[in-house]
């Protein structure tokens, strides 16, 4: 992440994409552009060298965290259609699995599989399920969910196969805003409980 | 001004080269699929290499011109048609006002580029007129083309048929695509998890031929092969992937992510089509064979500054005759 920021700040000519992920740093960068500009060398090995030199700069500790969000999450079980059997499974009330998902803060990993689909961790390992055997064909825009360690927010409909405990009212993609995903890579999050009442006010505005 | 669908395609999306510097936030690049053909239909009238084309699947758009246009199409041949009448590919066309483009036959390939003297006129979003299908933004109002849809030219620019009564006119010379497409063997580099092939899955690999599925889109192809063991099976923690990686899917079989494919994924990668290829790749249709061949990174980077420099030359012949032609007319 701390490599990732650094890299953004410096702009390296003919890279394309920056995509961090859990463990890994993947460089997108124009081949046939860079080619051109430098035809007797290995672009591979320039671009390599680059990256290491980078690496001896940034210091792990220097993760700069870039917003911190607060997402209200409704978890009123008709928006939740797994809440009631995540808790029978771990033998917890629903308030005790609400109150574990609302104590931590997680930090965006990656993003990835939809655009703006945040991987957030680390779940607290009382509420850890792993994925529904057989994926839904429809989750709705909104809905939050647990996969093992990792939870996140569909920001679009779409097919699923996350454990669903609850909805937000927030928009978490929209192509018409200049920054179209409410979540960056590196961000911290909080989740905070808020009624269903409050979920269709806030959905309104 | 423009031209009008007067009966939808099975998918045509406006594209350009694609949207880059947006998959950190899970937003894919798209595009073309076959970016050779986008560079060609451009040079052939006379456009930047990256203007926006129309991307046409078989079976493709009926159109209707409503001005006098300077076009040309590249990629594959779905024997196009201009009031019934043949017409050719890889050759600046000027048609009438009033002529309807048709399509008959798929001769050869899976996509066929329309591209506009002046380029197409699309949504910009995110620095790109890619059509984005699945936020719906980009190109013609984020989604495929339908009927009763018009695409206008970004400037129009008048051009007059030699011959007054002649519906259309092929301009004398037409581009040397050929060389640019791999017909069986393509090439590819080695992927991060390329060692946890069993010595006897590579050499199936590098054997054997492999089909393109019915299960293939824009965002992958499914390959049909046999299947490839690895020697460990731990499940992999998610990192990115790109425009033809070759992931290993649990059963063993492969699949090679195109222009729309997911920014990052948790199979491993066995290889990566090099990039000259992925043209000869966007080309192929469902039951198709090729077989794959294994180059080093220093390999493709050459392979692909001489395709880079032969793709200029042609593109630099296409501009001089237009300009030539242009002048003369």
């Amino acid at each position: 992440m701390a490599l990732y920021q650094y890299l953004r700040g410096r702009k390296i000519a003919g890279v394309l994409d920056l995509i961090p992920a859990y463990s890994s740093l993947s460089v997108v960068y124009d081949l046939a552009a860079l080619i051109k500009k430098n035809p007797a060398q290995s672009v591979y090995a320039m671009m390599e060298s680059q990256l290491q030199e980078a690496v001896r700069f940034v210091e792990i500790q220097t993760v700069t965290v870039s917003n911190k969000v607060t997402i209200p999450v409704c978890y009123d079980l008709s928006l939740a259609p797994d809440l009631s059997e995540l808790a029978a499974l771990h033998q917890l009330t629903i308030e005790e699995v609400i109150q574990l998902h609302t104590a931590p803060t997680y930090r965006v990993y990656m993003i990835g599989f939809l655009p703006g689909f945040a991987y957030m961790g680390s779940v607290a390992e009382r509420i850890r399920t792993a994925r529904k055997s057989s994926p839904r064909t429809k989750v709705p825009a909104g809905s939050v969910g647990i996969a093992g360690e990792q939870t996140g927010i569909y920001p679009l409909d779409s097919p699923g196969g996350w454990q669903l405990i609850g909805q937000t009212p927030l928009p978490l993609f929209d192509a018409t805003r200049t920054d179209p995903c409410l979540l960056q890579p590196g961000d911290e999050v909080k989740f905070c409980s808020i009624s269903l009442t409050e979920y269709h006010q806030l959905k309104k505005t | 001004m423009s031209i009008q669908v007067i009966k939808a395609g099975i998918l045509d999306t406006v594209q350009d080269a694609g949207r880059y510097g947006y998959q950190q936030l899970g937003i894919n690049p798209g595009g073309v699929m076959d970016r050779t053909a986008m560079r060609m239909a451009n040079a052939l009238v006379g456009n930047e290499a990256g203007a926006p084309v129309i991307e046409m699947h078989f079976p493709a758009a009926e159109m209707l011109f409503e001005e006098t246009m300077l076009v040309a199409l590249s990629g594959a041949d779905f024997s196009p048609r201009i009031n019934g009448e043949e017409t050719p590919v890889h050759k600046p066309v000027c048609v009438r006002k009033g002529a309807i483009l048709s399509f008959g036959k798929q001769l050869k390939g899976a996509r066929t580029y329309l591209a506009v003297k002046g380029g197409w006129k699309a949504d910009n979003w995110l620095h790109s007129y890619s059509t984005h299908l699945t936020v719906k933004a980009g190109g013609q109002a984020g989604r495929a083309l339908g009927k009763t849809d018009r695409l206008f030219p970004q400037q129009l620019q008048p051009y007059g048929l030699l011959n007054k009564e002649s519906i259309f006119e092929a301009l004398p010379w037409q581009a040397a695509v050929s060389a640019f497409y791999q017909e069986r063997s393509l090439r590819m580099i080695q992927g991060y998890e390329f060692d946890t092939l069993t010595p006897a899955a590579k050499e199936i690999l590098f054997s054997s031929s492999f089909t393109i599925s019915r299960e293939s889109n824009r965002m992958g192809y499914r390959l049909q092969g046999p299947p490839l063991l690895t020697t460990q099976t731990t499940e992999l923690i998610s990192t990115a992937v790109t425009r033809g990686t070759l992931q290993l899917l649990p059963d063993g079989q492969l699949i090679v992510l195109m222009a729309d494919h997911q920014t990052t994924g948790g199979y491993p990668r066995v290889g990566h089509l090099i990039s000259a290829d992925l043209a000869s790749l966007a080309q192929k249709n469902a039951g198709e064979p090729f077989s794959v061949s294994v180059v080093s990174v220093q390999e493709a980077e050459n392979i692909l500054h001489r395709q880079e420099m032969d793709l200029q030359q042609l593109q630099n012949a296409c501009n001089f005759r237009l300009a030539q032609y242009l002048l003369g007319v």
